[in-house]
């Protein structure tokens, strides 16, 4: 049931509207975290905007203590008295502004970072606990993107774009009450220029959002295309069809240009425009400031209740730049946040999925059985295995592992609309070799999802050694189950820890012997490294008969008391698989063992065959049965009949 | 490396240019504004000024502003252009030499890997080539243009720069050397716990069914942790950048406003409050530039693996190209191989063929046996020439297939590649990939010999039928059928069929051979197969091991004489006819 996934990059958010909830948790989340540092920060943030808003205070008592001293003809020395002090406050207050710049910066790295992880290893512990069925019914890419997009974006949200709407806030806040302080006239003709920057920053940014939109969809079908045609690379050169592959491709490649030279220009003639608007403003504020200033009888409103003047006018100007500055910064944020948040609500959506449900109490064991039979538990590995069943009267009973498995009239359906098993009962008695033939879809696989309970039975029953297997522990009934897939996933490290990964305790020596055993060892031992060749991309440099010999190695190792073989040996030449077959055998002995193969020597010699059609058993029996009754199996065993 | 790159600006280099000179303007603006601002505030400092003067002013200023903003404006519009176009060219010139590209050169960079190039490379191309631009221009520029103003405009004042700029270009320097490394190293170890997660994602089903959730999430967490411990180091680094940035600011502020009241009050220099405000700006400008400067610097470095990568792929050049004088018909189906060896690289140590020897007439039957990595696909994708030979000759219609104009050779020896692939279109033109001009009958009869006809009538849109990407919608054999169909309506001189009808069942596997010997009997068929049954009444039969043609024969011969063949088919033959 493994659907393809395909790498798709995340949609963007439709609506461009913050998500205050996921703000909130974010918050939340990281104030728990980091309960000292996430306050400190905060203040230290707070601290060096105001400190950084403040100076315009003490330049405009310096300028104002210029044009006084020039007005009377002040020596330098005795002006020297007013400007100097102010000069040494400017310079404390600026060394503070110092210390905690570099206190917020470094600790917002290191919250930043230590949040990352803590999310991510949420994020990843939630998704080992999710059910399988939540990874057959996503796309691979889209829970992939989580980890890799989303959380670039909440980095970005929680390194920059966060403390920078904090320290803009704060700015903007200070600035506003230091202007109020000096005139309020002139605090309403600025605040007038930043109403029409908003305007204009809200109308071209949304044209830039749009075409971004668009942008990223000519790069999800440029890549789709792009995707295919590399795939296919051998089969165009194959059919000489260079040239018309050539043509398609720029058609494609010509849009994508269009889409993404638009969306960069309303980008890049934001900045420019925001910019201008803030010189022309200023310059407008400096015109008025100085009619107020040749106006003979205007009255000023101030908090500082101080009459107009140069000396206010000019720090008043530089506040204006400050003010835009600090606004345009404030505008650009909007936009990644409303991104890093939308981000935010992914990780949260995955780290809130309802985790796999287990109330199974019986638990899998060691065991020793002494002569009389009796079984008791102990910790050190014997070989024996025995299921510690715990009774609701308090006494708790101990039942020998055997591998006797028995599906009793079961229903299932991966929806509740479709039911894909109809009434099937299969008993498998310890050390039997059960075989499941019929077409793609006829619900082979799905008769083994059920027998680990990757997926619950809708109704009948499953008993394992005549427990339900709804009471035993998932962990356990799993371990007690070696599988191997027809999709062969092998994890980045060596041969050696790949084949380990099926039992961890197992000495190097058992892990060989595993090798051994499933036909293996002889070409691991003719890689560049042996056993310890490094394997990456899911052993990408082997082929794939290799990687399944190595996944049979692995569940050898594992030595479960059943094994589930999907399509294990599908991608195994027929040479390799008669060599290969010696070794099948001798794991397959002594324990019941379910198959599944197209092959139908591979499933010749199993002790049932089960032929399925849509879901139910249309034929039961050994091989010499089956070919006697001359139906669906005979047919396909003189090659009448093709399976999918 | 460069060189090969801008020659993929052609017709962009006017938007490129333009940026330039737009962005030049929009520089030489922005440091004028300051210092007509300070004239501005010193008019109205003096008070002497009247209204005029400061609409005079005040006028040039806006004027200025609107200027500066259409400058930035329109370089903002072409740059995106420029760079936009650029990166369309660099993906139009890597996919064109792909396409030029032999097998070995596509083995050489996996199919994955030039998806890659050809994507995200190429947008951190485009990106770069918009900084280079924009900001590697306007940076170094603006440092210059503003000092200069600075010197002339502010005298004495601008002597704080002469310390603070070696300072805050020392530790600007000293940050990046630092940092780059730093972040190399983290994303690499960051790609890694990616793979991680993907692979655990894909492989769940092993993860559960092994139980191995809690020894994963420690895995996981260990990483992490590790990652975070390297990335906050690197961070931290790079967060050295705001600190330093406002010591060099401030000092140049406390620097101005202390010896600037002093010089006016003192009445020393010709100047009023309105240079303190312009030195400030320009001190503003000058530090932000540099900033910027450091900034693209590491930009570049960043990127330029990327251009690395892609750079790589241009200059790859095929091996196979086709002669001059180049022969354009083949005279028959004739395949002659004379003590070929061959190696995928110079470097192998292992032949992947060696020591063939064989002579294959026209219209014959070939059957070729062999266990994977025998040297089966090797053997039969030398004849198109999709590979050179090593050592030998090889010669295909009685002449040598290197005398062959290439796409002369490659029509006329349709391969059916392992790999079957159906690209994402109708049936109809998924065929016609075999012949541009196939008439509507002989796609018909094509699929009608390669047995596909039947099934392709039963699907409602027959054969308008639309193919999803990687022909997900039809099933394994009959994506092999339409496969061969396709091949067919090339109407080659020889047919090579690379484990073609795995997934087809014998009847019908048997209806399409029969059908070649009775209607395409000139054309030489090669077939490579898992069953025997596919072959055994082959003209020849090819048992392949190890790189060697161990034993060639009829059926009957061989069953007597080679142990791997007698082997293979009595296991089939116990086993039943294989069914996949």
């Amino acid at each position: 049931m493994n659907k393809q996934a395909k790498n798709k990059a995340p949609e963007m958010p439709h609506k461009r509207k913050i998500n205050f909830k996921a703000l909130g948790r974010v918050v939340k989340m990281l104030y728990h975290a980091y309960p000292v540092l996430v306050p400190l920060t905060v203040f230290c943030i707070l601290f060096s905007a105001a400190v950084a808003a403040i100076p315009g205070v003490f330049i405009q008592k310096i300028l104002a203590a210029i044009e006084l001293a020039l007005k009377n003809q002040t020596p330098w020395v005795d002006a020297a008295k007013d400007i100097l002090p102010n000069i040494i406050t400017l310079i404390v207050l600026y060394s503070l502004s110092l210390i905690s710049t570099t206190i917020f910066n470094q600790l917002g790295a290191y919250i930043t970072q230590g949040f990352l992880s803590k999310m991510r290893c949420a994020m990843f512990d939630g998704m080992q606990n999710l059910p399988i069925r939540y990874f057959d019914t996503n796309k691979h890419g889209d829970i992939m993107s989580r980890y890799t997009n989303d959380i670039d974006t909440l980095r970005q949200l929680i390194s920059q774009s966060l403390p920078s709407l904090i320290s803009s806030s704060a700015v903007v806040i200070t600035v506003l009450f230091v202007m109020l302080y000096f005139s309020v006239w002139m605090t309403l003709v600025v605040l007038l220029g930043v109403f029409a920057m908003i305007l204009v920053s809200k109308k071209v940014g949304g044209g830039s959002a749009k075409y971004f939109i668009r942008q990223q969809k000519a790069v999800g079908k440029t890549e789709g295309f792009i995707q295919e045609m590399m795939n296919g690379q051998k089969v165009i050169k194959v059919f000489c069809h260079e040239k018309e592959a050539q043509k398609d491709f720029d058609a494609i490649n010509e849009e994508l240009y269009r889409d993404s030279s638009r969306a960069n220009a309303y980008a890049n003639m934001l900045g420019p425009i925001i910019m201008n608007i803030g010189n022309i403003l200023y310059v407008l504020a400096a015109i008025i400031g100085g009619v107020f200033i040749l106006t003979p009888g205007f009255e000023n409103i101030s908090l500082s209740m101080k009459p107009f003047s140069v000396a206010i006018l000019i720090p008043f100007l530089s506040m204006t730049k400050q003010f835009t500055g600090q606004v345009n910064q404030f505008s650009q944020q909007i936009n990644s946040i409303i991104m890093g948040l939308a981000g935010a609500s992914r990780v949260f959506e995955l780290m809130d999925e309802a985790p796999e449900a287990d109330d199974g109490y019986v638990k899998l064991v060691n065991a020793k059985i002494d002569d009389e039979g009796n079984i008791t538990e102990t910790e050190e590995r014997t070989g024996v295995w025995a299921w510690k069943h715990p009774h609701g009267d308090g006494t708790t009973t101990y039942t020998r592992l055997m591998g006797d498995v028995r599906l009793v009239d079961v229903d299932f359906g991966y929806t509740e609309e479709k039911t894909v098993l109809h009434n099937v009962s299969v008993f498998a008695e310890p050390g039997q070799k059960v075989a499941f033939v019929g077409a793609t879809g006829a619900g082979k696989t799905t008769i083994t999802n059920l027998l680990n309970r990757f997926y619950d039975i809708a109704d009948g029953k499953i008993r394992y050694d005549g427990i339900n297997i709804n009471k035993i522990k998932k962990s356990d009934l799993r371990r007690s189950l070696g599988i191997v897939l027809q999709d062969t996933n092998l994890f980045t490290g060596s041969v050696m820890e790949n084949i380990r990964y099926g039992r961890l305790d197992a000495t190097d020596d058992e892990c060989i012997a595993a090798a051994k055993l499933a036909g293996a060892d002889d070409f691991i031992t003719r890689l560049p490294h042996g056993y310890k060749t490094e394997l990456t991309n899911n052993g990408a440099n082997l082929s794939q008969g290799q990687r399944q010999l190595i996944a049979i190695a692995r569940a050898a190792v594992a030595d479960p008391p059943v094994m589930i073989l999907d399509e294990a040996t599908s991608s195994i030449d027929t040479r390799t698989e008669a060599i290969v077959q010696r070794g099948m055998d001798k794991l397959m002995e002594g324990r019941t063992v379910f198959v599944i193969a197209h092959r139908l020597s591979t499933i010749m010699n199993s002790d049932v065959i089960m032929v399925l059609e849509n879901g139910r058993i249309i034929e039961r029996g050994n091989h010499d049965k089956l070919i006697a009754e001359k139906g669906t199996y005979y047919r396909l065993y003189t090659g009448a009949f093709e399976l999918e | 490396m460069f060189k090969r790159l801008s020659q993929c600006v052609r017709e962009y280099k006017k938007p490129t240019f333009l940026t330039l000179f737009f962005i030049v303007l929009e520089v030489v603006l922005e440091v004028f504004i300051p210092s007509i601002t300070a004239d501005l505030i010193n008019t109205l400092q003096q008070g002497s000024a009247d209204m005029p003067t400061l609409l005079q002013k005040g006028g040039l200023l806006v004027l200025m502003a609107l200027a500066s903003l259409a400058c930035g404006g329109i370089a903002g519009y072409t740059s995106a252009k420029a760079s936009a176009g650029f990166a369309k060219n660099v993906r139009h010139d890597v996919f064109e030499k792909v396409q030029t590209y032999s097998f070995e050169s596509i083995d050489k960079f996996s199919s994955s890997s030039l998806v890659t190039r050809m994507t995200t490379d190429i947008t951190n191309l485009q990106m770069s080539y918009m900084m280079l631009i924009r900001v590697a221009v306007r940076a170094p520029l603006m440092f210059v243009f503003a000092i200069i103003m600075a010197f002339v405009k502010g005298g004495f004042l601008a002597m704080a720069f002469v310390v603070v700029i070696p300072i805050l270009v020392f530790g600007l320097f000293t940050i990046s050397r630092f940092a780059m490394p730093a972040f190399r190293r983290v994303f690499r170890k960051y790609d890694r716990l990616n793979e991680s997660i993907e692979e655990n994602v894909r492989g769940m089903r092993v993860v559960k069914g092994f139980s191995r959730e809690e020894y994963e999430k420690e895995k996981f967490a260990d990483a992490s942790d590790n990652i975070r411990r390297d990335f906050t180091y690197a961070e931290r680094i790079v967060a050295l950048n705001n600190p330093l940035m406002n010591i060099c600011l401030y000092a140049n502020m406390v620097f101005v406003l202390y010896i600037g009241s002093k010089l006016i009050v003192t009445g020393d220099a010709a100047f009023g409050v309105g240079q303190i405000q312009m030195m400030l700006t320009y001190g503003m400008q000058i530090l932000m530039s540099l900033m910027m400067i450091s900034m693209i610097y590491v930009m570049f470095t960043m990127s330029a693996e990327s251009i690395k990568r892609i750079y790589e792929v241009l200059t790859e050049e095929s091996t196979l190209t086709s002669p001059e004088n180049a022969r354009t018909a083949l005279d028959d189906g004739s395949i002659e191989f004379k003590n070929v060896n061959f190696k995928y690289s110079a470097a192998a140590e292992k032949h992947a063929l060696s020591d063939v020897n064989l002579r294959i007439e026209s219209g014959m039957t070939v059957g070729v046996l062999g266990g994977t990595g025998s040297g089966k696909t090797t053997f039969v994708q030398l004849i198109p020439r999709l590979y050179d030979v090593t050592e030998g000759e090889l010669l295909v219609g009685g002449h040598n297939v290197r005398e062959y104009d290439l796409d002369t050779l490659r029509s006329s020896v349709a391969m059916v590649l392992q790999k079957n692939l159906l690209f994402s279109g109708t049936i109809r033109e998924n065929l016609k990939w075999g012949n541009e001009n196939a008439t509507d009958e002989e796609i018909v009869e094509a699929c009608r010999l390669a047995q596909a006809h039947d099934f392709v009538m039963s699907f409602p849109d027959g054969y308008d039928t639309y193919i999803e990407q990687g022909g997900t919608n039809v099933s394994g054999g009959q994506k092999q059928r339409l496969c061969i169909a396709r091949a067919l309506l090339a109407k080659p001189k020889i047919l090579v069929l690379d484990d073609s009808t795995s997934a087809v069942d014998t009847k019908t596997d048997m209806l399409i051979r029969r059908g070649f010997k009775a209607f395409i009997p000139e054309t030489t068929k090669i077939i490579i197969a898992q069953r025997v049954a596919s072959i055994e009444d082959a003209d020849l039969i090819l048992v392949m091991d190890n790189g060697k043609i161990v034993a060639s024969g009829k059926h009957n011969d061989l069953l007597d004489s080679c142990d791997i063949y007698r082997e293979v088919y009595t296991q089939q033959v116990r086993g039943g006819e294989e069914n996949e």
